[in-house]
């Protein structure tokens, strides 16, 4: 032990230790600290995430947004922060209150635990779990739990309706989504986050299995509830939807949340396909891994934004279909090509010896059946849009041909008097 | 740092997270002003008069997706582990994870022609 005080955030508790604290006392203030660390830093970032939203959104309506609270409107959010905590807070009657109450710490919960698996840096990471991956998925659950009780517990149809619709939709991306995590996780032969970003050194994951990559992207859109998916909040239809008897904090801690979700969601593909803090310099300089992880966030948040503001709402069946009907049956056959594939490579011993595992060229030939393997899923998907719109144009015609299909004919007028 | 250290980061992790989000509330619940009165605290829908109960029966197509995602989620669970362990797999293991996975295709399959994938 020379001087372990040296890297402050990941020997706190061995630095303490030799500076004659009980080592028990040093581990706990040693984790405390890490924990507030991590769980106060993505309540700070969203402060900052709903001002680039804002700001991204209104120049892609050709506005300026909010420029008036400090500089470039930075304080914004901090105002209106405040409001709502001075706001007057309502609960309906009739409210389940103890649900109705819990509800949105719930929601704030099942995002901010997910921090704790992200990997920060090469030495950084919250806890690195053995069981990474399907910790994400147990947590990210939890906000479905905590939509359909802030729905239910309202005492309100829309919010219950709203609620209703939300977690058919939450609970049907859910599926996709985790397929899609198959994939690294077999490539990787691990679940530990940390594990998955070093298995990524040689070759990012988003070049092996794009197909993957995108069956996240898309599901994780759909289970934050961002446009095109966003009927989370289908304002046009169910005035709200699940908080629409939420006010004050209350209120502000969904909207918080929701933007946290996303930009979540994005940090968690940053780190399953991109690659985390992979980057020159990243194991020298940990910091370095931290600014390239959230580069590399921003690089796919930032177009979700710009999707948000372009795209209008699908309608629920359509959504529904589109998960069923493509993405689930496209994320089985990726699971199954891409276990071929991985066979393929092993026997074919395309693999890179253990040592040159992060080379980039040592992973050009494995890379190339990869990729060969999902042009024959791309390939695929295409076969079953085309086959969906064949069988759209069909019933279309059919329904033309035929008279009975007609919508009926109003009632004659009756006559209104003698 | 050993397995049971990470699990307690976790175990101290939930604590606290439970903590941040409850502050603002507190903090608001000081602040805010308290002036219920009936016609404030009734149900909103619009300026109109709720009418019935609120907790109805929902119709039937929402439970049958419940459904069909319950039978994918455990399904996945038993697909992890052979995902984990799938480089050390030998061909037999392999062959059986697959056969898994088509009877998981074929339970899709079952209910997309049963209609059952339809929101209607």
């Amino acid at each position: 032990m020379e001087n372990t005080c040296d890297n402050i955030i990941s020997t706190l508790a061995p630095c303490l230790t030799q500076l004659g604290w009980n080592q028990g006392l040093a581990e706990f203030i040693s984790t405390l600290l890490g924990v507030l660390l991590v769980a106060i830093f993505p309540l700070v970032l969203v402060i900052l995430l709903i001002w680039v939203e804002r700001k991204v959104a209104a120049r892609v309506q050709d506005r300026i947004g909010p420029n008036r609270v400090g500089p470039f409107g930075l304080l914004q959010n901090v105002a209106d922060a405040v409001k709502l905590i001075i706001k007057e807070d309502i609960t309906p009657a009739g409210a389940d209150r103890l649900i109705y109450n819990l509800a949105p710490i719930i929601a704030m919960l099942s995002v901010v635990l997910i921090w704790a698996v992200v990997p920060f840096t090469p030495y950084n990471i919250g806890a690195d779990l053995d069981i990474g991956v399907l910790y994400f998925v147990g947590i990210s659950s939890i906000g479905t739990l905590a939509i359909m009780m802030a729905g239910w517990s309202s005492n309100n149809k829309y919010a219950l309706l709203g609620a209703f619709r939300v977690v058919a939709q939450l609970v049907s991306y859910e599926v996709p989504m985790v397929l899609s995590l198959l994939v690294p996780v077999m490539l990787a032969g691990t679940m530990s986050m940390q594990e998955l970003s070093f298995a990524q050194l040689g070759m990012w994951f988003i070049v092996v299995t794009p197909v993957s990559a995108f069956i996240f992207y898309v599901s994780n859109l759909a289970e934050t509830g961002r446009a095109p998916f966003d009927l989370i909040e289908a304002e046009s239809e169910l005035v709200a939807g699940y908080n629409i008897e939420y006010s004050g904090m209350k209120f502000g801690l969904f909207m918080a949340n929701e933007f946290m979700h996303a930009f979540t969601a994005n940090l968690l593909f940053a780190v399953l396909f991109l690659g985390a803090w992979a980057g020159p310099g990243a194991t020298a300089i940990p910091f370095l891994g931290f600014v390239y992880l959230m580069i590399k966030t921003s690089i796919v948040y930032v177009p979700s934004l710009i999707l948000r503001a372009t795209v209008p709402r699908v309608r629920i069946d359509q959504m529904m279909a589109f998960n069923w009907k493509f993405l689930v049956p496209l994320a089985i056959i990726n699971v199954i090509v891409m276990a071929f594939a991985i066979m393929l490579v092993k026997t074919l011993g395309l693999a890179p010896a253990p040592e040159l595992a992060s080379d980039f060229l040592a992973n050009l030939p494995q890379t190339a059946v990869y990729i060969l393997a999902n042009l024959i899923v791309v390939a695929a998907a295409g076969a079953m849009i085309r086959g969906s719109v064949r069988r759209d144009r069909l019933a279309l015609a059919a329904a033309r041909t035929q008279p009975d299909s007609e919508p009926e004919a109003l009632p004659a007028p009756v006559a209104q008097h003698s | 740092m050993t397995a049971v250290n990470e699990w307690a980061f976790i175990g101290v992790f939930m604590s606290v997270a439970w903590i941040l989000p409850t502050a603002p509330l507190v903090i608001s619940w000081i602040f805010r002003p308290r002036r219920p009165n009936a016609i404030k605290m009734q149900t909103y829908e619009c300026g109109v008069e709720t009418v019935g109960d609120t907790w109805v029966q929902f119709k039937v197509q929402y439970y049958i997706y419940g459904l069909v995602f319950l039978i994918f989620d455990v399904e996945l669970i038993f697909l992890f582990p052979w995902a984990l362990a799938y480089n050390q797999l030998d061909f037999f293991a392999f062959g059986a994870g697959l056969l898994f996975i088509f009877l998981l295709a074929d339970a899709l399959l079952y209910a997309w022609r049963k209609n059952a994938l339809e929101w209607a």
